[in-house]
């Protein structure tokens, strides 16, 4: 096999941080139920960049950090990232070989159930939202798979 | 299918369990914090530490915020700071005068009430925290203060504006605390109506201008206008500071209940900072009422620092000392 060597650990942990950042940076009010999950685009792009199975555990403690700062029940979003981290590495191939628009699908699919398992475990404990606007960052995080791939793709090449 | 995953399997080979191995693992893992975090509270040590661990993040996010904020301080036009002194120091007056009829007021009412301890509940100390400016969840009607467990901040604390009740704690870390706003569906605090005196519970709509009143019968005494002040059931907030106005009473003769807007009078979505209180904590036991039939036995005795005494059965059956889930105990139940 050829050299391959993903994004450093560094790297890694500078791009989750970053995507945490982003992920709490005060917005105007009409425009905030339209944040996509930046951590989960990511992990998802981390775990479709290389088969280590590590990438379930960056997931996991992505999702904590996650729970961690917005104050959420914890393990919540750890959860729904393991999940999707896990799907898209067994698919991880496939995936890889769709074109752009193709993998917008498949990510909009994870994306959606990342929020439904955070909306489901809203649910069981007790806090759930139910307002339809939260389902906007889901179609948005899609929309912006294109952009993020083509930007991490051209700063941290994959090989 | 299979040539794709037995690629996949050649490369996991290499490092460690399989990966459904560890998805397994992880979620089971992940499952037992959210049980141990929401059922048990006994993540507590960890909440704080991740609190803390989170407190640069939020910091980062705040920090040209603040930085443009203190700018603003230092640019400030010796003409603009000129009048604004002569502005704080007319109100200053004002307050002052307000202040020595309070005083004298107060002492009367002392005399009036007796030896009826604690009925003189007021405000001891406070401290001005500074609301962060970091979006928490655009879903919830909750803010981040830069003030924490080492100011003296505990879970259970009440919150106030210059204009009225803000909120309460729901969690605190190291440096920063959480506060959970009046308005938030979740939050319900114990109100009477000042013209009145009728006992009720008022609850957030997930709107920052909007409060409702859903316990009250249809044939209510309660007018538009009508000052809605804590009630101080519950021990969370001190008695008698202004919560809402009623801004629009609906008889719907098809409901049983009547349909009640108010509008908080803090400031909830404008505020740049909150006042953190502590009162006196004598209380006088409200007195028992039929329904405390059913008061949850174990949580109350949380060993968080958290205020709550025994809950009355009217205001807040706090599922835990420091939870702030206010759920009332009357019948009409959840939110829509």
């Amino acid at each position: 096999m050829a050299r391959r060597r993903g994004p450093g650990v560094m790297a890694i942990v500078g791009l989750l941080l970053v995507a945490l950042l982003a992920l709490v940076m005060p917005l105007p009010g009409l425009v905030a139920p339209l944040r996509p999950d930046f951590v989960a685009l990511v992990v998802l792009w981390l775990c479709l960049l290389s088969p280590r199975p590590t990438g379930l555990v960056v997931a996991f403690l992505a999702g904590l950090a996650v729970d961690a700062v917005h104050g959420m029940v914890l393990g919540q979003h750890a959860l729904a990232f393991c999940l999707i981290a896990y799907i898209a590495l067994k698919l991880r191939l496939r995936i890889r070989a769709f074109p752009l628009l193709q993998q917008s699908a498949v990510v909009f699919a994870l994306l959606a159930l990342a929020e439904f398992m955070a909306f489901w475990i809203d649910g069981v404990t007790g806090h759930a939202v139910t307002e339809w606007t939260r389902w906007l960052g889901v179609l948005v995080g899609a929309a912006c798979w294109p952009l993020l791939a083509g930007l991490l793709e051209r700063y941290l090449p994959r090989s | 299918m299979s040539p794709i995953q037995d690629q996949d399997h050649r490369n996991l080979l290499l490092e460690g369990p399989s990966l459904g191995l560890r998805l397994a693992i992880l979620s089971i893992l992940a499952i037992a914090l959210m049980v141990a975090d929401h059922r048990g509270r006994y993540l507590e040590a960890l909440r704080g530490a991740l609190a803390a661990a989170a407190y640069p993040v939020h910091r980062a996010v705040d920090a040209p915020f603040a930085a443009w904020k203190s700018l603003g301080g230092e640019m400030k036009s010796r003409a603009t700071l000129q009048a604004e002194n002569v502005e704080l120091q007319a109100e200053n007056l004002a307050l002052k005068l307000r202040l020595m009829r309070f005083e004298a007021l107060e002492e009367e009412n002392r005399r009036l009430r007796g030896a009826r301890e604690g009925s003189a509940r007021v405000v001891q100390r406070s401290l001005v925290a500074e609301i962060m400016k970091v979006d928490l969840d655009p879903f919830r009607q909750r803010v981040l203060v830069n003030k924490g467990a080492r100011d003296g901040v505990h879970a259970g604390q009440a919150a106030l504006d210059a204009n009225g009740i803000f909120g309460q704690v729901t969690r605190v870390g190291p440096l920063s605390a959480e506060i959970i706003m009046i308005s938030d569906p979740e939050h319900a605090i114990p109100v009477t109506v000042n013209r009145t005196g009728v006992r009720t519970i008022a609850v957030g709509t997930g709107r920052p201008d909007r409060l409702t009143l859903p316990y009250l019968a249809r044939n209510a005494d309660l007018e538009e206008g009508d000052l809605i002040v804590t009630s101080g059931l519950g021990g969370v907030f001190p008695p008698g500071y202004p919560v809402a106005r009623v801004v629009d009473v609906t008889r719907d003769p098809a409901q049983p209940l009547l349909q009640v807007a108010a509008e908080p009078l803090a400031a909830l979505d404008r505020d740049p900072e909150v006042l953190l209180v502590w009162f006196e904590r004598t209380i006088v036991e409200p007195e028992p009422e039929p329904e405390a039939a059913a008061p949850p036995p174990a949580p109350l005795t949380s060993p968080t620092p958290a205020p709550a005494p025994a809950a009355p059965p009217t205001s807040e059956t706090a599922t835990t000392a420091g939870e702030t889930r206010a759920q009332p105990a009357a019948p009409a139940g959840e939110d829509p």
